[in-house]
């Protein structure tokens, strides 16, 4: 497994690494996003679809469960928060959307894990202080190490 | 001219069927979480899988028939949410309907969701008078429109982040109540005696009305890890403290607009509009405008069809039809 954290001391700076991930990102990629409610969740997807050279709005999924964002490669932006079987999330059409040419993110995807390819991307949001959070990048298969290796590598700015 | 509009909303949690009379009169609304769907086809909740709607929706077509004492002979056109929504489950209303409007040879209305929460305040009720403020709150949008007439809107203002109804359950789950978080948190707030105090508001960087909610969720999390709740004094207090916030962000961005423009209607749809501290909030403004309120009840504040059958009905006096090659968006305008 590869892993290593960034500090973000800010909701800035939380944006700015979901940014430069979203300028890196290519097809096929998969992000499970894991932390508390307020953690800063979606504040990073917002910076990855920046990074996408997407520039409407970015709002919480929680309700409508899935947005979808035209960017340089499409962004299928997940949030599972309100469902409590996985059934559920296979129910939305969940490997129909793993296999297309776009990224996909996923918030609160620890709450199924069995759901998530080997290959997905995991970061762990951790709430230092008010406005500071430390996130975790964990690659776990060996597809994707050198990808994790180049996030590790940008990070700071 | 007298009109009878089949209506059928899909777009995300809920199956609803409708039957409205001349755009305004509800003579039948179908919802599928107030019918026993464990009995009688062992739904699941939330109802997210397009087979599950695809399951409740012929039970509700029959029973919105019942109800309304007329059948498919009697209908003059079909309405159906087409945009925003789950894709999978809007597809299984919207096929539905382009079924029903191709068999019985009726004109078929693709109607918006949020402009027809907007519409919703026309239901069972006198016509609105323009032009109007609308604010749609709910759980996926938080919004404020400026309306001259049904079909001319611009947007005036979003949410950037959360949407109040999200930040109500979700603050309620912060706080260990259960779901759904609005009413709990409304009841907690109402034995509160504080009226006033509230968060940090949010303020936007380039100077724009929009809403941001997203760091009101986090304030609250901050504020029980520093002061934990020991009490229910405790606790009324943390509700109201939130509630208050919320009415303060929505108010004062619709008393700005309503001093920005002269309106002689404000308009407020979406689940968050059953909140009764906002209709308050929000009647007190009003009164002092001197224009109308016009919140729906509940049961046309919380997603259902027949603001769906009501908008698809005007919309087909109006000649705006369409046709069978119409299909589901997952996001779009209607403005």
């Amino acid at each position: 497994m590869v892993t290593s954290s960034f500090l973000c001391e800010t909701p800035e700076q939380t944006f700015q690494l979901g940014e430069a991930i979203g300028k890196s990102a290519q097809a096929g990629e998969v992000w499970c996003l894991t932390g508390g409610l307020g953690a800063g969740k979606t504040q990073f997807v917002k910076g990855m679809a920046k990074g996408l050279d997407y520039e409407a709005p970015v709002t919480s999924p929680t309700f409508s469960l899935q947005n979808i964002y035209p960017a340089r490669l499409p962004l299928y932006h997940f949030d599972w928060y309100r469902l409590n079987k996985p059934e559920e999330v296979e129910g939305l059409g969940w490997s129909e959307w793993l296999s297309k040419d776009g990224v996909v993110v996923v918030e609160w995807g620890d709450k199924f894990p069995q759901l998530l390819p080997s290959y997905a991307i995991h970061m762990l949001f951790d709430t230092v202080s008010d406005q500071g959070r430390r996130l975790i990048i964990q690659g776990k298969d060996e597809q994707n190490k050198s990808r994790v290796q180049e996030i590790i590598l940008c990070w700071p700015l | 001219m007298n009109s009878l509009v089949l209506g059928i909303e899909s777009s995300c949690d809920e199956t609803a069927v409708a039957v409205v009379r001349n755009a305004t009169q509800v003579l039948a609304n179908e919802v599928s979480s107030q019918v026993d769907t464990h009995r009688r086809y062992g739904g699941v909740v939330p109802e997210v899988a397009s087979r599950q709607h695809l399951e409740s929706l012929p039970f509700l077509v029959e029973a919105a028939f019942q109800k309304a004492g007329v059948g498919y002979g009697d209908l003059t056109g079909i309405a159906v949410t087409a945009a925003p929504g789950l894709i999978g489950a809007l597809l299984v209303g919207l096929s539905a309907a382009k079924g029903l409007a191709f068999r019985l040879d009726l004109p078929l209305a693709a109607v918006h969701h949020i402009e027809a929460h907007l519409y919703a305040a026309q239901l069972d009720t006198e016509p609105i008078v323009f032009p109007a403020l609308g604010l749609v709150v709910s759980g996926g949008h938080t919004e404020i429109y400026d309306i001259q007439d049904w079909g001319k809107y611009r947007l005036l203002a979003s949410t950037r982040d959360d949407a109040a109804g999200e930040a109500f359950d979700k603050v309620a789950k912060l706080m260990g109540l259960g779901y759904p978080g609005g009413p709990m948190i409304e009841k907690l707030a109402k034995l509160s005696p504080d009226k006033k105090s509230h968060f940090t508001r949010a303020r936007m960087s380039d100077g724009t009305q929009d809403f941001s909610f997203s760091g009101l969720k986090t304030a609250v999390s901050l504020e029980l890890q520093k002061n934990p709740v020991q009490n229910e004094t405790d606790q009324r207090n943390l509700a109201a403290k939130f509630q208050n916030t919320v009415l303060l962000e929505i108010g004062s961005r619709v008393q700005n607009a309503l001093e920005a423009g002269t309106y002689k209607s404000l308009i407020v749809g979406g689940g968050v509009a059953c909140n009764q501290a906002l209709r308050d909030h929000l009647g007190k403004m009003t009164g002092s405008f001197g224009i109308d309120l016009r919140v729906p009840p509940p049961k046309y504040c919380s997603d259902n069809a027949a603001m769906i059958a009501g908008l698809g009905a005007y919309q087909l006096s109006q000649g705006k039809r369409a046709d069978l090659s119409t299909t589901a968006i997952p996001r779009a305008a209607f403005y």
